[in-house]
């Protein structure tokens, strides 16, 4: 699936819901289903700091795809960051690279994106940007 | 019912703010320990400065600058008569705590620290009466020294006997704590600094705002607050020091109005409070204290005192009923705020589900990092009172509450 396909895929689900709190209940479930991190992996390298809540992200390539973990010690952070895996991990640098985040705004939680909520996730999509665009430089040259 | 309750509806409506709604349900303002409401009387007064008297102060020959002035220094005696202060030159206007404490780590300690002296603060401080400290004290060589606390969060005053000794220079702590409530035995602190002759800085920008507070009596040095916890405008604080000791110390910033004469070779300082003052202040800033002290008095310090009183003990008593929540800081004296964690909820998630539901509170560190080492949390959930809320508001942070945590859990 295309990073352009999932999204629509998220939109979809959260377009039954009209509550906002059906949406959050959302969230926070796909947040219990992420797979937590090992802590081996929860290195100070991999923090990506919000003043309010963290978020761990760990890259690897595989093959020609880059694959994201992430987690997050708040719980609709981490449904957040749930989907924003779902969504960019498994694909090349340059999809990542020319990715349009749409779908927080779309299912109306826009907010999150803010970066004066600073809960680590604006830094986390800049990270996962920096870690496509040197895998991206790593194979061209 | 007490005269204060059966006016509360009026005073709810001195604040514009208090009645717009976030997301479609109405505002419930408990995040008043991180800024205050602002009342009509105070927004009114800086438009009507803005559109009728503005001008540069201290320096014309017309008329509009003169009643600047006039209003701008009026403003530095309303101060001095809120807080007791023996003179209106006592009074340094500053940008706010933040500003005020680092006038006085720099200028104090630029003067009076050396290679190995200390500078007792406490556990509980807030940000700015740590790293302005901290800062200071690598310049000079000297080292900071800290009040420990116990579980409650109350400070250990026999701990801080100990700590004062002839390399002690000054105590910077809190008058009441931003992140837990605490109200300090500052009384006690100064009085045993004292016997030492070691000035003491009290950082008040979470008293003056909840009850009377008397620097004469109090007899300490310096004491530092700010206006925008206090329903007046942001950029705006207050230094007072003795004079004495502001006369001692040099000047923090070099400028227009901070001066007697300038030559080339030698700049000669203006007197107090000016040496302090540099450059144009923020005159309608000072202009919209004085209007919310003024109605502060109005209301009178202790109906505000009593009113939040009532609020705290009333919303300590409902959340207690909530069996997952553990309350941070449970001293014995406190003022305005009720702080804590439920289960192993991050705050962040509650903050987040509270705010939807209209409810407005902090979550994090509250710019206390070092007191929420001590704890081990990575911060709190925190509601902060003020007079113009109401019980049937803490009920509807309470049911918000738990219907964070039912969605949580
Ligand atoms: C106890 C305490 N000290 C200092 C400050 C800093 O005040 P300001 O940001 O107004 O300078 C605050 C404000 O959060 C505070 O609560």
């Amino acid at each position: 699936m295309t990073i352009q396909s999932i999204q629509e895929e998220i939109v979809e689900e959260f377009s039954i819901f009209d509550d906002w709190m059906d949406k959050y209940e959302h969230i926070i479930e796909s947040g219990k289903e992420l797979e937590s991190m090992s802590d081996e992996l929860k290195l100070e390298s991999n923090l990506v700091k919000g003043c309010q809540s963290q978020v761990w992200l760990h890259a690897e390539m595989e093959g020609t795809k880059l694959v994201f973990q992430a987690d997050s010690d708040a719980i609709i952070t981490k449904g957040l960051v749930s989907l924003m895996v779902r969504t960019l991990s498994g694909h090349t640098p340059k999809e990542i690279l020319d990715a349009e985040l749409s779908f927080v705004d779309e299912i109306g939680l826009k907010e999150h994106l803010s970066p004066t909520r600073s809960n680590g996730l604006v830094s986390m999509i800049k990270k996962i940007k920096l870690y496509a665009l040197g895998f991206q430089t790593k194979i061209g040259s | 019912m007490t005269n204060f309750q059966q006016n509360i509806n009026k005073i709810r409506a001195d604040f514009p703010i208090l009645s717009r709604k976030v997301y479609g349900k109405p505002l419930i303002y408990l995040d008043n320990a991180a800024s205050s409401q602002k009342p009509s009387q105070v927004i009114d007064t800086i438009s009507h400065y803005y559109e009728n008297e503005h001008s540069n102060i201290h320096r014309g020959v017309h008329h509009l600058s003169a009643e600047a002035t006039k209003r701008y220094e009026e403003a530095r005696k309303t101060v001095q008569r809120f807080i007791g202060a023996e003179h209106s030159h006592e009074i340094i206007f500053t940008k706010g705590t933040t500003d005020a404490i680092n006038l006085v780590a720099n200028s104090f300690g630029n003067k009076f620290l050396n290679e190995g002296d200390e500078v007792i603060v406490s556990t509980l401080e807030h940000h700015s009466n740590i790293v302005p400290w901290q800062m200071i004290c690598e310049a000079r060589g000297a080292m900071l020294k800290v009040i420990p606390i116990n579980e409650a969060g109350e400070l250990l005053i026999d701990e801080f006997k100990l700590l004062l000794s002839d390399k002690t220079k000054i105590v910077a702590v809190n008058h009441v704590s931003n992140a837990l409530g605490t109200i300090n035995p500052i009384k006690e602190i100064i009085t045993e600094a004292k016997r030492r002759d070691i000035p003491v800085l009290i950082d008040g920008a979470q008293a003056v705002p909840h009850m009377k507070v008397d620097v004469q009596e109090l007899d300490c040095d310096f004491y530092a607050f700010s206006s925008h916890k206090m329903f007046g405008p942001t950029g705006v604080g207050i230094l007072y020091g003795k004079e004495k000791l502001l006369n001692d110390i040099p000047p923090y910033q070099g400028g227009g109005d901070m001066i007697d004469k300038v030559t080339f070779e030698k700049t000669t300082y203006n007197d107090l409070p000016h040496k302090f003052e540099a450059g144009t202040p923020n005159i309608a800033g000072g202009i919209g204290l004085k209007a919310a002290i003024d109605y502060m008095n109005e209301i009178g310090v202790e109906n505000i005192a009593a009113a939040e009183r009532e609020l705290l003990d009333y919303a300590t008593q409902e959340i207690t009923q909530i069996e997952s929540v553990r309350l941070i800081g449970t001293a014995k004296e406190e003022a305005s705020v009720l702080s804590f964690l439920v289960k192993d909820i991050h705050p962040y998630d509650i903050g987040t589900i509270l705010d939807r539901l209209g409810v407005a509170v902090r979550t994090g560190h509250h710019c206390t990092e070092p007191l929420m080492d001590r704890f081990k949390i990575p911060g709190t959930v925190r509601a902060s009172f003020a007079f113009y809320n109401t019980k049937s508001e803490i009920d509807v942070f309470i049911s918000a509450l738990k219907k964070a945590i039912s969605m949580l859990s």
